[in-house]
């Protein structure tokens, strides 16, 4: 590992005052990302402030309808939650599908939505069920806070504390993983709420994106069948070694058919 | 260079050294605790051989600071046997011939343990699954899911 200058902080608010003081030092949560993006010296921060350990933001609870999940959250405490798999199980089976067991026993939710990686998963929940961004400066709707590859509404030294999800009536999501990453090739995540029927894609574009017209075609009946010939624009979506344009634009309509298999009880 | 004074109960024991920021816990663990039974596989939290155990859960000890895991309780492969009595784990992939070259077996120990800790009693998609943080380049796996069989029974109290 290449030096750097490591600061534990005591509290969220003692995190954001260095932040603040300190423009170029970055947030260290669980560090599954960022870890391996210092050693590839992809990034060179002056500090990491670390908030992984930090109590206040594990807390997981429902409130006035809605689903409370702490930034600080591991993936395999959200995926295990008695609570999340009762409120939302949906958000707790995809928690358990990201990454593998080691990865699930340190990264966070609140660095994976920071992070908005294209291929991340956590970004179709949030945005499929229409939730709340909350910071220690204000609250971001989801349809707002992301703005494509690697981009957030977040401002410098403005820190995630939760994340607030409003209780769907159901919803599913179903990925097709990268064999070897485990990172969605294609994931979509379905949701029928109080706003109506929301579907959201990761892994294909440059961000985790609304499938509108899909939204459109469902909100007559949660069928497969609907879908049949419903336009997805793909001149943006991403073209690698791993799949193309269109390969990836056909896995989109199979995980959302799963996804509303799913809904409907059957696998 | 930032250098911070660092304790961790490893395998049982607190040990407390001054180390520089950017240590990781697996240098942490071979360099100043000369526990070599960690390895460092692709240093890229993809192989899973340098896994340990941090306050009870399974973690690729490559992407973990030191100074992370300040305070926190640390087991490693060198944490499992009790004196000459191997773990039922050790036993298991002894018995089944769970390794060829075993560079990767005491990741793969170590994310059995926390596999069958969370799960007593696996299926073979439950262990494919959860090994997947780990590579073996040798054996095709198949002898691992059989040690990871015999370390569920063995741990279940039944026989081999």
């Amino acid at each position: 590992m290449y030096a750097l200058n490591y600061v534990k902080a005591k509290s969220v608010k003692e995190a954001a005052g260095f932040l603040a003081r300190n423009p170029e030092a970055k947030l260290l949560s669980g560090g599954m990302t960022l870890l391996p993006t210092l050693k590839a010296r992809l990034a060179r921060p002056t500090h990491l402030v670390d908030i992984g350990h930090l109590a206040e933001l594990r807390k997981i609870a429902v409130k006035g309808g809605r689903l409370l999940v702490g930034a600080g959250a591991r993936h395999h405490e959200v995926a295990t939650s008695a609570v999340v798999k009762k409120a939302i199980p949906a958000l707790a089976g995809l928690a358990g599908e990201i990454g593998d067991p080691q990865v699930r026993n340190r990264g966070t939710i609140g660095g994976s939505v920071a992070n908005n990686d294209p291929a991340a998963d956590y970004p179709a929940a949030v945005l499929g069920l229409a939730a709340t961004v909350v910071t220690t400066k204000r609250e971001i709707a989801a349809d707002r806070f992301f703005q494509g590859l690697f981009t957030t509404a977040l401002e410098d030294g403005e820190i995630i504390v939760r994340i607030e999800f409003p209780l769907p009536k159901r919803a599913a999501y179903s990925k097709f993983h990268h064999p070897a990453s485990g990172y969605a090739m294609a994931g979509v995540f379905i949701a029928q709420t109080a706003g109506g029927v929301r579907v959201a894609v990761t892994g294909a574009g440059p961000g985790a994106f609304r499938w509108t017209a899909a939204e459109a075609a469902l909100a007559n009946g949660l069928k497969p069948a609907a879908l049949e010939g419903v336009k997805l624009d793909s001149r943006e979506f991403n073209n690698d070694m791993h799949a193309d344009r269109e390969y990836r634009a056909n896995l989109v309509r199979v995980m959302a058919k799963r996804a509303l298999a799913k809904l409907s009880g059957k696998k | 260079m930032n250098m911070a004074k660092v304790t961790i109960k490893v395998n049982g024991k607190n040990h407390t050294k001054t180390v520089e920021d950017r240590t990781l816990l697996v240098d942490f663990l071979r360099d100043e605790l000369k526990l070599t039974g960690t390895h460092v596989g692709c240093d890229t939290s993809q192989c899973g051989c340098c896994t340990v155990h941090v306050n009870g859960r399974a973690v690729k000890s490559c992407t973990m600071l030191a100074a992370q895991a300040n305070g926190a309780s640390v087991v490693t492969i060198e944490g499992m046997a009790k004196k000459d009595k191997l773990h039922p784990i050790q036993r298991a992939f002894s018995e089944c011939h769970g390794l060829q070259c075993g560079f990767c077996t005491p990741g793969m120990i170590m994310a059995t343990a926390g596999l069958l800790k969370d799960n007593p009693n696996p299926t073979d998609a439950e262990i494919y699954k959860g090994l997947e943080g780990n590579l073996c380049r040798c054996t095709g796996y198949i002898n691992i899911v059989k040690a990871v069989k015999m370390s569920a029974r063995l741990l279940r109290g039944g026989k081999r």
